[in-house]
């Protein structure tokens, strides 16, 4: 629905990469890594929501960090509006700052207890010179109201509120310094079913009125087809495909993408026994990845070539913005292809 | 049939300061042999607590204040702890939501597995040793042997929640309560501890009451739903019917309310406004009759929780006047 208005690149991630040291060390001293993002390219159009997958210790929220410069990079570069922000000066980075924030799925502990929701809300506006001193209770009623929230809340602590509320004030606080990226960091995991709702509601209904663009990052898989224009799916540090919504979700290639949808439960008893992909075993440690296509040991359609070869993440066919990282599948689909027209299996 | 375990009118409170907070309000239900019975709801709504009331477990800040308990007849809340002792870890057992709080970190995995295993079964240490290994291997966990000698930080989420059902299995139970068992999970994860406990349950021929907020979870697994809010059960259905003609607004809007993968993008969420109410204690009316699009005045004042058709009971009195007031609408 968005997909005519989107132009230009807003951000663009080249060869992103995050090590962490892991506990303890190997022998002579040589430290083991922890290699939570390990090589990523991605770009994040204007005004769309990217929409990011993956299970825990996939390095979605670590990549998420690196987008609004909140950790350095190892080695890559993330690209705003054409300026490195990932290795520029804490001076310079602190002005364009402004223009990309984040969201965080902790509400309680992004919230300073001790400070009224008006302080932690004038503050950060007061410090960017966003608004003037005179018209910042005007500026923070304003915000309140556009999230949903009576102004008389603002000099209540954040102890006060019910988690949904909390998010919403998390949602002012990313808001009050006017940014053109957000970066939501699982928002509304940690919310109940119907308040998640709200929540969804109010960015999306957020986005239409202020223009914004969002990377969303998520494991509800419901909660991210819902609010993302693009989505693409990570695995251990890497990205394994990237499509839009109704494309991945109609016609996912890769193994991975297939057995995570599968595992997502459908909130109807009919499909309990419809054909699905069930993983068996465990994610590997980020810190000894398996060798050639990382998802090989529990990949249901692994061949030799896959333990051998590290997979390039590529259109599934010429001119298609479907981007997959598993060559098996992306042959198989381009014989079928060839011989009969693509199947479309659109329901709902 | 006679069920296996009965629930009758239970009411907790918890306490505070000498004053009395009731948190389940005259909860009723019955679960039969070879059932899995989900109690789904938000977070406060009490499902947690009548589970630990069920096991005894409430602890000091909540105190159970009427109703009866029966499993197998027996009313477990009269029992004595040492009675309720042989009961709880063999016959009925528990599996937790925080593996890693519920697992002794200091012991290892053979030890908490085989400690349970001799005195619920009286086996001796070897033998203990050697059921164990067979019992870690029902649960899918390969290589069971070492598993025994690791301690629980070692292990992943999905290994231990298999290592709290291996223990619960272990004295073969007749009841297994699960508090939201694959929550803290992966999806991926999720989706085998979901295939192990079908499995069990058919082994076995086990009854399980599962407790989850995740209405996509008890599409997978349930055969019986009981819907709870804010401390009472306001809807209870077989599974289907439940999903495909729920009569409760709560449960309607619960339903509409869960973006589904396959949903329409395009069509804005269904969200219920408001949030669920802190103390509804003295509420003499429908609870949630504020957040509800068909309250009438009458709400206010009064409550009814009957049988709607032969398969579901419903807790609203506009569900009495037919389908076309509640079910209609959706």
């Amino acid at each position: 629905m968005f997909h005519k208005e989107i132009k230009e690149p807003l951000m663009r991630i080249e060869n992103l990469r995050k090590d962490y040291p892991a506990k303890g060390t190997g022998l002579i001293g040589h430290k083991n890594m922890i290699h939570s993002v390990d090589g990523i390219d991605l770009t994040i159009y204007e005004g769309e929501t990217l929409g990011i997958v993956g299970e825990s210790g996939c390095g979605k929220s670590t990549m998420g960090r690196q987008m609004v410069a909140l950790e350095r990079p190892t080695s890559g570069r993330v690209l705003y509006k054409e300026q490195d922000i990932s290795n520029m000066p804490a001076g310079q980075l602190q002005k364009i700052r402004t223009e990309f924030q984040m969201i965080f799925q902790d509400s309680t502990s992004s919230l300073n207890p001790r400070k009224q929701i008006y302080d932690i809300l004038a503050a950060p506006m007061l410090y960017h010179g966003i608004v003037k001193k005179e018209n910042i209770s005007h500026e923070i009623n304003r915000l309140l109201n556009l999230v949903g929230l009576p102004s008389s809340v603002r000099h209540r602590y954040p102890h006060e509120f019910s988690g949904g509320q909390r998010q919403r004030i998390g949602i002012a606080k990313a808001l009050s310094l006017k940014p053109k990226l957000i970066v939501c960091d699982e928002p509304v995991s940690a919310l109940d079913v119907s308040v998640q709702a709200q929540v969804l509601n109010l960015l999306r209904q957020l986005q239409e009125e202020l223009r914004l663009t969002y990377v969303f990052i998520g494991h509800g898989l419901g909660a991210v087809h819902y609010i993302s224009n693009r989505i693409a799916v990570m695995y251990l540090g890497k990205i394994v495909e990237v499509a839009d919504t109704e494309e991945l979700f109609n016609n996912p290639i890769h193994p991975y993408s297939k057995a995570l949808f599968d595992a997502s439960p459908l909130p109807d008893p009919k499909c309990r026994h419809r054909d699905r992909i069930v993983l068996s075993g465990e994610i590997p440690s980020a810190a000894a990845l398996p060798g050639g296509c990382r998802f090989h040991t529990r990949c249901p359609y692994a061949v030799d070539s896959c333990r051998e070869m590290e997979p390039k993440l590529e259109s599934i066919s010429a001119g298609s913005n479907h981007l997959s990282a598993c060559p098996v599948m992306s042959d198989n689909l381009r014989r079928r292809d060839f011989s009969n027209g693509r199947e479309e299996n659109k329901d709902n | 049939m006679i069920p296996l375990l009965e629930v009758k009118k239970l009411e907790v409170a918890f306490i505070e300061d000498h004053k009395q907070t009731i948190c389940t309000d005259k909860v009723s239900f019955s679960v039969n042999p070879g059932e899995i019975l989900c109690i789904v709801g938000e977070s406060g709504c009490g499902k947690s607590v009548t589970a630990l009331s069920i096991m005894g477990l409430l602890g000091n800040t909540a105190k159970v204040i009427g109703g009866e308990v029966l499993f197998e007849g027996k009313d477990l809340l009269k029992m004595t702890e040492r009675e309720l002792d042989k009961i709880r870890g063999s016959e009925l057992t528990m599996v937790f939501q925080d593996v890693m709080n519920s697992l002794n970190p200091v012991f290892t995995i053979g030890n908490q597995l085989e400690e349970t295993i001799r005195i619920h079964l009286g086996y001796d240490k070897k033998a203990a040793r050697e059921y164990a290994i067979e019992i870690l291997e029902k649960v899918g966990l390969p290589d069971s042997k070492a598993i025994l000698k690791k301690y629980p930080h070692m292990l992943s989420g999905g290994m231990r929640q298999r290592v709290m059902i291996a223990m619960a299995l272990a004295c073969h139970p007749k009841l297994i309560i699960a508090d939201e068992p694959t929550t803290a999970l992966d999806v991926t994860i999720q989706l085998q501890i979901m295939k192990l406990l079908l499995e069990l349950r058919r082994e076995f021929k086990l009854s399980i009451i599962l407790i989850t907020h995740d209405m996509g979870v008890v599409a997978e697994l349930a055969d019986r739903v009981i819907v709870m809010y804010a401390g009472q059960c306001v809807e209870e259905a077989d599974v289907n019917s439940l999903f495909e003609n729920p009569v409760h607004p709560y449960t309607q809007a619960l339903l509409q309310s869960v973006p589904s993968i396959y949903g329409n993008r395009n069509q804005k969420l269904a969200s219920i406004p408001g949030i669920v109410p802190e103390k509804y204690q003295n509420m003499k009316g429908c609870r949630f009759a504020k957040r509800c699009p068909y309250a009438s005045p009458e709400c206010a004042n009064r409550q009814l929780y009957q049988k709607f058709d032969s398969k579901h009971k419903v807790r609203c009195h506009l569900a009495r006047t037919g389908k076309e007031t509640i079910s209609n609408v959706s």
